[in-house]
This record gives C-alpha cells, sequence and structure tokens, in this order.
C-alpha cells in the first residue's frame, strides 16, 4: 500500500484545500433551491454512512433505519417546537437517543443473522411512522399533521457573488460542518482496531471471537454508533426541510438508504457521499422522463447502475486507480 | 413576431394613440411566470407512492390545460404546465414546492395534493407571496385568509359538508336523536365541528351520543354497540374506508337501523360499501359536488359530450370512469376562468384578487353546485347534493344543500 506516501504529496494536499474551496463558494453560485438540495445531499450521505458502518463494515442489513431517522427528526422537531431548544443543540441529543435505541434494537440483532434480521428491522421501520400518530403522544408528535418548523437564521449576514448568505446558505455550512465531523468520525472509528475487528466480525464471526473479539458487544455497538449517525442525519433532515409528520418517514425511506449503500459501494466511508447523490437525484431524474411510471424509470437506473457497478460507484472509482494509477504504469513497462 | 418586433410594434401604436395608448400598456403587469406569451403553472401530485391514484388529477390537469392552448390560449397567453411529483411525501412536497418557485418560477403552486404536504409548505409560499391555489385536501383550514392570504381551498371543506348533513337532518327530522362515530384526529374533530355547528343550539339536544375510535383501533364493535344502546335513530358515520365498512357491517349486525349519514371521505361503493355487503347499505346518505361519470342521467348533453370529447382527444388512455379525471377537468377550469379574470395584470397578487373573486358554475359540477369567493370566503365550493344508495348506485336527491 501506498497510501501514506500518497497522503504526504503536496499534490493530494492541494487537491484537498481545492476541493474545500469549493464546497466553500458552491452555495453562493446557484439559487437557493439548488443549495436546499445539496443541503439534502449532505443529510442523506450521513444517513446512509450510517447504514453503511452496519451493513457494508458489519455485514447486518437493516430494513429499519428510515425509523431512527424519523426518531432522529421527530426528537429535533419536537425539541426545538416545545422546548424552544436551538436546533444545533438537538443534533446530539437526537444522536444519543438513537444511539440508545440502536443499541436496544442490537441485542436481537445477537441472535438473528442474515434475512432474519433485515425482517425484524423491516418491522420497526413500518411501525414507527404509525406510532408517530399515536394518540397518547400526540400533544408532541402533532399527530397525522405533524409539527412545522422555523428556518434558523443566519446569525450574521453577508454577500457573496451578489448572493446573501440566507437561512438556507447557513444551513449548508452548519449541514457541511456536520456531516465533516460525522465523516471524520467514521474515517477514525472504521480504519483502525475497531474497523479491522467489525469486518472480521463480517467475514469470520467465529474466527473473530476466537481472536478474542467480543461479539455481542460488538454487534450491539455498531448497531448503536449506526442509529446515531443515521438519527442525526434525520435531526438535520428535519431542520432543513422545516417540516416533519409520518408521511416523511414511510417504509420506502429505509428502501432509500440501503439503496444509497449499495449504490456508493458497500464498505466504503466516501461512497455514501456517491449513494446520496443517487437517491436525491435519481427520482427527480425518473420523475422528468415519465409521469406514467416513474418508479419503473427508477428501477431501470438501479438495474443499471447494478449492471455496470456492482461494486457501487466507489468499488469503480477503486479499479480504475488501481489499473491506471501512475505506479502500475511504470511497472507494466 | 419576435419580442422584439411586438414592442417595436406597440410602441408605435402607442404613439400613434397618444396617451389613451400609453394607459392601455400601463395597464400590463408581469410577475414571475408570466408575460406576453405564456404563463407558467406549476402543479404538484403523488404519481408515485401510495396515493398514486391521485396522480390522474395532475394528468388530467396537464390535459386540460394542452386544450385550453390549442384553442388558442388564455387572453392569448398559452400555458406552461410543470408538473412534479412528490409521492405524497411531505419532504419532497417542499423539495418540490422550491423547484417552482425558485428555479421554474412558475406563477402559482397549483392543487398540490394531501393534507399534510400543503402542511408543510404552507408558511413557504405565504412568506414568499406566492398563490398556493386550490389546494386538494378537504381540511377546513385552508379557508382563512387573515392568516394565510396566499392559501386558498377548492373542494367542499369537512365542516361545510357536516354543515349539509345538519341541515338535511334539521329539514327532514327535526327531532332526530343523534349518534356521531368519529376518527379522533384533526379529521374527525373537523367533520365534528362543521356539524355541530351546523346543528346550532340544537345540537346539544339533538346529539345524544358522540364516540371517538382510533385509527390503530382493530375494530368499531364496542363503538357501535354503545351507539346503538343509546337509542339514537340517526347516526353521522365520521370514518375513513375500512373503519366505514366496518361500522356499516356492525349496525347490520346488531339489527340498527338508523338513518345512516356516510362522509364523502368513504363515499366508494367500491372499497366501502361492497366489503360491507350493499344489501346493509341500502339507505345510507352521502354528499357530492362532482358529476359522477359512471351515472347515466349525466351521460347527455353538451357538457358531456364536451368532456367526452376532451377526454377521447387528449386523455385517450385514461380510465373514463375515474371521477379524478372530472375533478383534474373541473379545477382546471376554475383556474382558467381566474388567469382569463386577470387579464393582463398577471401578478400573484392580482391572481389572488381574482380567485377570491369568482362567482361561476362548471360543466361537470352538479346543477346547482357552484364556485363562489369573496375577499373574506376562501372557500370555493360549498355546495353539495345529498345522494342515497339503492342498492347499486348513489341516487342523487335533487336538493342542493350549503351556501
Amino acid at each position: 500500500m501506498n497510501s501514506p506516501q500518497r497522503l504526504r504529496s503536496p499534490w493530494v494536499w492541494v487537491g484537498l484545500v481545492a476541493l474545500a474551496a469549493a464546497l466553500l463558494v458552491l452555495p453562493f453560485l446557484v439559487k437557493n433551491y439548488r443549495v436546499f438540495q445539496f443541503n439534502l445531499v449532505l443529510v442523506y450521505a450521513v444517513a446512509v454512512l450510517g447504514l453503511n458502518i452496519l451493513t457494508g463494515f458489519n455485514g447486518q442489513i437493516s430494513l429499519g433505519h428510515g425509523a431512527f431517522y424519523a426518531i432522529g427528526g421527530y426528537a429535533a422537531a419536537i425539541l426545538m417546537d416545545r422546548a424552544g431548544m436551538p436546533f444545533w443543540a438537538t443534533l446530539p441529543i437526537a444522536g444519543a437517543l438513537c444511539f440508545g435505541l440502536g443499541f436496544l434494537m442490537g441485542f436481537p440483532a445477537l441472535r438473528l443473522g442474515g434475512h432474519y434480521l433485515a425482517l425484524a428491522t423491516l418491522a420497526l421501520a413500518l411501525a414507527v411512522p404509525q406510532l408517530l400518530k399515536y394518540k397518547a403522544i400526540e400533544q408532541w408528535t402533532g399527530g397525522v399533521q405533524g409539527i412545522v418548523l422555523s428556518k434558523p437564521e443566519p446569525p450574521f449576514t453577508f454577500r457573496l457573488f451578489g448572493q446573501a448568505l440566507n437561512s438556507d446558505r447557513w444551513l449548508y455550512f452548519v449541514t457541511l460542518l456536520v456531516a465533516a465531523l460525522m465523516f471524520w468520525l467514521a474515517w477514525n472509528l472504521l480504519r483502525g482496531r475497531v474497523g479491522r475487528a467489525l469486518i472480521a466480525i463480517r467475514d469470520h464471526p467465529i474466527a473473530a471471537s476466537a481472536m478474542g473479539i467480543d461479539l455481542p458487544i460488538f454487534k450491539s455497538m455498531t448497531f448503536g454508533v449506526s442509529a446515531a449517525f443515521t438519527g442525526v442525519a434525520g435531526a438535520l433532515g428535519a431542520v432543513v426541510v422545516a417540516f416533519v409528520s409520518p408521511d416523511s418517514y414511510s417504509s420506502f425511506l429505509s428502501i432509500t438508504i440501503l439503496v444509497g449503500v449499495v449504490i456508493g459501494g458497500l464498505a466504503s466511508i466516501p461512497g455514501a457521499i456517491f449513494g446520496a447523490i443517487f437517491i436525491q437525484f435519481v427520482p427527480n431524474i425518473a420523475d422528468e422522463i415519465s409521469k406514467s411510471a416513474p418508479w419503473a424509470i427508477y428501477g431501470v437506473f438501479l438495474i443499471f447502475f447494478m449492471y455496470a457497478m456492482p461494486t457501487g460507484v466507489m468499488g469503480v472509482l477503486r479499479t480504475l486507480w488501481m489499473r491506471w494509477r501512475p505506479g502500475t504504469a511504470r511497472a507494466s513497462s | 413576431m419576435n419580442r422584439k418586433q411586438f414592442t417595436l410594434v406597440a410602441a408605435g401604436i402607442a404613439l400613434a394613440f397618444g396617451t389613451a395608448g400609453t394607459s392601455a400598456w400601463a395597464q400590463k403587469k408581469y410577475d414571475p411566470g408570466a408575460d406576453d406569451k405564456e404563463i407558467k403553472i406549476g402543479a404538484i401530485h403523488p404519481y408515485s407512492g401510495p396515493a398514486s391514484a391521485y396522480g390522474a388529477i395532475g394528468k388530467a390537469i396537464g390535459a386540460y390545460f394542452a386544450k385550453v392552448n390549442d384553442d388558442g390560449g388564455i387572453n392569448g397567453r398559452k400555458i406552461k404546465y410543470f408538473p412534479l411529483d412528490d409521492g405524497y411525501n411531505p419532504a419532497k412536497t417542499v423539495e418540490m414546492t422550491r423547484k417552482l418557485v425558485e428555479e421554474e418560477e412558475t406563477l402559482v403552486v397549483f392543487n398540490p395534493l394531501g393534507t399534510p404536504s400543503n402542511t408543510a409548505i404552507q408558511k413557504y409560499l405565504n412568506q414568499k407571496k406566492v398563490p398556493q391555489l386550490f389546494v386538494a385536501t378537504g381540511a377546513t383550514k385552508w379557508g382563512n385568509p387573515k392568516d394565510n392570504p396566499w392559501t386558498m381551498g377548492w373542494q367542499p371543506a369537512y365542516q361545510s359538508e357536516a354543515k349539509i348533513f345538519a341541515a338535511h337532518i334539521l329539514d327532514t327530522k327535526p327531532g332526530a336523536k343523534i349518534a356521531v362515530l368519529y376518527q379522533n384526529d384533526d379529521y374527525g374533530k373537523d367533520y365534528l365541528k362543521g356539524f355541530e355547528d351546523g346543528l346550532g343550539d340544537k345540537a346539544k339536544t339533538m346529539i345524544v351520543s358522540k364516540i371517538s375510535y382510533e385509527v390503530t383501533d382493530p375494530t368499531v364493535d364496542s363503538q357501535m354497540l354503545s351507539l346503538k344502546a343509546s337509542g339514537a335513530d340517526t347516526f353521522f358515520n365520521i370514518t375513513t374506508p375500512k373503519f366505514a365498512a366496518l361500522a356499516i357491517k356492525k349496525a347490520a349486525e346488531i339489527g340498527w337501523k338508523p338513518t345512516h349519514y356516510l362522509n364523502s371521505v368513504s363515499a366508494s361503493v367500491g372499497s366501502v360499501l361492497t366489503p360491507a355487503g350493499v344489501d346493509n347499505a341500502v339507505g345510507i346518505y352521502t354528499a357530492s359536488y362532482l358529476k359522477d361519470p359512471t351515472d347515466p342521467q349525466f351521460q347527455k348533453g353538451k357538457e358531456w359530450d364536451d368532456w367526452l370529447a376532451w377526454m377521447k382527444k387528449y386523455q385517450p388512455s385514461a380510465d373514463i370512469k375515474d371521477v379524478n379525471n372530472v375533478y383534474g377537468y373541473t379545477v382546471a377550469q376554475g383556474l382558467v376562468q381566474v388567469l382569463k379574470q386577470a387579464g393582463d395584470n398577471l401578478t400573484r397578487e392580482n391572481v389572488m384578487k381574482q380567485a377570491a373573486n369568482l362567482d361561476i358554475t362548471l360543466p361537470m359540477l352538479l346543477p346547482g353546485v357552484n364556485v363562489k369567493t369573496a375577499p373574506d370566503d376562501f372557500y370555493p365550493i360549498e355546495r353539495e347534493m345529498l345522494a342515497r344508495f339503492d342498492g347499486k348506485t348513489w341516487q342523487l336527491q335533487g336538493k342542493v344543500y350549503g351556501r
């Protein structure tokens, strides 16, 4: 592996700085509506990353992460609406709450493997939108009507390229910061000892426990961490959309997040971004192509992607990198 | 003639006619989404997802606009239609609304469908001062010009319909003892409030029992037993389709035969009355405002011929029996009327002003049902006709109720 060498190369740093500058200027180059879509991409990227920790790295399939996304969203909405909390303070609370619930969900996951776990989590995804309508909690959740939120105003304002820093652009920077933080956390968690343990459990649980990895703790913790990521994404999503209701979190959302994981590339951290771009934009493209059967078009896209890139977008990028990086070229010549 | 030439000619005419000409041109006013050639109309319907059956409405609206354009447009302007899909997901409705307002820059956001979806976008559209016009939901909260001057409903609101049932009861059976079953949420309470308001002072004495159920309840059996035990001879059934079917069936099983009023939410023969047993449903009343395309009495005359010709030419593959096509046809006609009235003053403000100044009838509304609004009345359709189930179809009762 030549990755340490790559990181030391000055060109990589130039590239990173250019990328960061582009990300900072981007919202001022496009219309508000696009900024809003970019915000959703960042939110979905965190959610997809959360599920990827569980499914990609640890090999546990969850069809219920939409439920954690919903719980995170509702936690943020209720805290903002009822307790008058600032939106940023709700994010860690939503994350902690989902960590707890995810950890508890992890216990049955110990006994259930593969398809059985998928079905158990699917039950969660089906139940949560209905439970949100439950009468006893209606005074907080707003029942079927949901909760309308106010978008946070930027604390200061300035203009760049003739575009003002308004609430959407402000939220973009907040979302970008949170997403960067979550990706950095995931990177640190998964590139080290813990990440290797998770992969070992995925690939060979018996060998992993023989090596001294505590399976129950690791599996439950992974479920909790994964749910926490998705919960934070849900809370951010609620702030960005400024509305939550049971219909916002249908059981299809869970499938959508899983689609993002697979399209982006299983067990790939940057893949989450590509997965998020797919789940945000492809339904819109499908809708523009056909009003009669948008989901059929979506299905065609999905099949095409799976056929052309069976290992996800990151898998293809990795293959291309391996083939054309300077090192191999020299070795083969 | 391109735009530049057009402006030149216009300037020439204006000069020739002096002050008269200039004042006429000064009246042309536009907001984003309108110009001399076209008017951009955005609409959001669920073409995918759990409520995709309603996608037919969005398609019918587009097909009607196509006809209007073929006939020369509105005051010489063509309609450019932007139909978007939200999959009945409010988060997506927000995104699509922002696309219409900020990217496509449409003049109005027309007929968005669903109560949660409209709740999600109401604040945004009112802040941006973009018309949220003729929303496709029955909640009563859309007609509140004081707080939300940019939002207006279309079909009879739940409260309006409940008042119609109340008026019918006061007409035909002033001494009725009424039992009410209602779903315990905003929709059920909306209906109940309208019903009590409609009965007025007599509500307290006439309603002998009102019992709610939860959407999560498996059945409404115990509620039905209590309602029967109250000794009521009239029953107002405020339930969604599944519970409506259960309630009708249970009433027959326990031998309770009150005069039965069923809210139009559950008036489907196929999905409510048939599973409940059509024999059990004979005699039930509901209310409606659109012509049912399967009802033979409406399948004649110019209005029917126009509708059929439009369906055949512009929607050849659509289901002629689907009442959603009638709905889309009618609501599109409502918007066309608003835009006609707006003339050359195509600002968003004037669109709302004209929408609040309607007094028209439309061909596929039931005879006697009209579209009437005022600056303090944002409920376009408030009249309905009662219909009685004869074991096969709904038989209209002839008299129109409502304001």
